[in-house]
């Protein structure tokens, strides 16, 4: 991997979008698996009806997960100081998310030089279901 | 409304084990193609003692309590009417595979908005590995619709 430098970044560079498959039934019940969250309104439609949902629908850490390998294909994760989002809407099954973020600040804390992302996972309608940020430390 | 008294309430803490086969399942799901996180002799060569748990795994090890929603119980607070609002985390160490992390969680805040109609329930984990040393936190948001 290359290493990326803050004097490199510009306010406003963006980062190479990822786009992950389309959201299936069989990725909820992997994603279930995989990830610990057992919830049942992600995999039992009847669950997710008796809930006055139509349909089974992502967990919230599905589209974070994606988020979080578009960060790390950018960086290594040891640069990772911070990472957060907000689920602004839910993640429905057909969904294609693409990750997309871009440098908003750079920024010096504790000898480090940092920068700060913008990051978005929306669906194919360009509907956003998750705004986030992260801070990367990179090397001078 | 969910009684303000919990604010400051700690459970009691887990201790969990990081399990290679999990982290290379999450790495395969996610579609994750770094070797760090699947190929053991590629995450030695740079530099960790095996695979690399991926940034948001600290919100799976918490999932791992056999109660993974006690907190939900002692506040009251019904499972269908939560919905996961905000989810932060800070990094301080990798997390590997074979680590051994305790996690300790600690409920921030409990706030309202819309006269009562939603509630935010904040709560913070700190996660530490087997030598002590501290690995990062993770902090979640809640929200009840009441």
């Amino acid at each position: 991997m290359s290493a990326i430098t803050q004097d490199s970044l510009n306010v406003g560079d963006e980062l190479p979008p990822l786009t992950m498959p389309e959201i299936t039934r069989t990725t909820l019940a992997l994603f279930a698996g995989a990830s610990g969250d057992h919830n049942p309104i992600h995999i039992d439609i009847d669950v997710a009806r008796k809930a006055g949902m139509t349909d089974v629908f992502a967990q919230g850490m599905l589209p974070m997960a994606y988020l979080g390998r578009f960060l790390t294909d950018w960086a290594p994760q040891a640069s990772l100081r911070q990472f957060s989002s907000r689920f602004t809407a839910i993640t429905d099954l057909g969904d294609r998310i693409t990750c997309t973020g871009k440098v908003v600040e750079k920024l010096e804390r504790d000898g480090e030089k940092l920068v700060r992302l913008e990051l978005t996972a929306a669906n194919q309608s360009g509907d956003t279901k998750l705004a986030g940020e992260a801070l990367v430390a990179l090397d001078a | 409304m969910i009684d303000r008294k919990h604010v400051g309430l700690e459970l009691d803490p887990l201790t969990v084990e990081v399990e290679k086969g999990r982290l290379r399942f999450f790495a395969k799901v996610t579609g994750q193609s770094d070797p760090v996180y699947v190929d053991e002799d590629a995450a030695k060569a740079a530099g960790y003692r095996s695979l690399l748990a991926p940034p948001t795994f600290l919100f799976s090890l918490e999932l791992e309590n056999p109660e993974p929603f006690k907190l939900f119980e002692i506040l009251g607070v019904d499972l269908n009417r939560i919905l996961h609002g905000e989810q932060a985390f800070s990094y301080e160490r990798p997390v590997c595979a074979g680590d051994t992390i305790t996690l300790r969680q600690r409920v921030m805040d409990i706030f309202d908005k819309k006269d009562g109609a939603l509630e935010f329930i904040v709560a913070n984990t700190t996660a530490t590995n087997q030598r002590g040393e501290k690995v990062g936190s993770a902090t979640k948001t809640v929200v009840v619709r009441n």
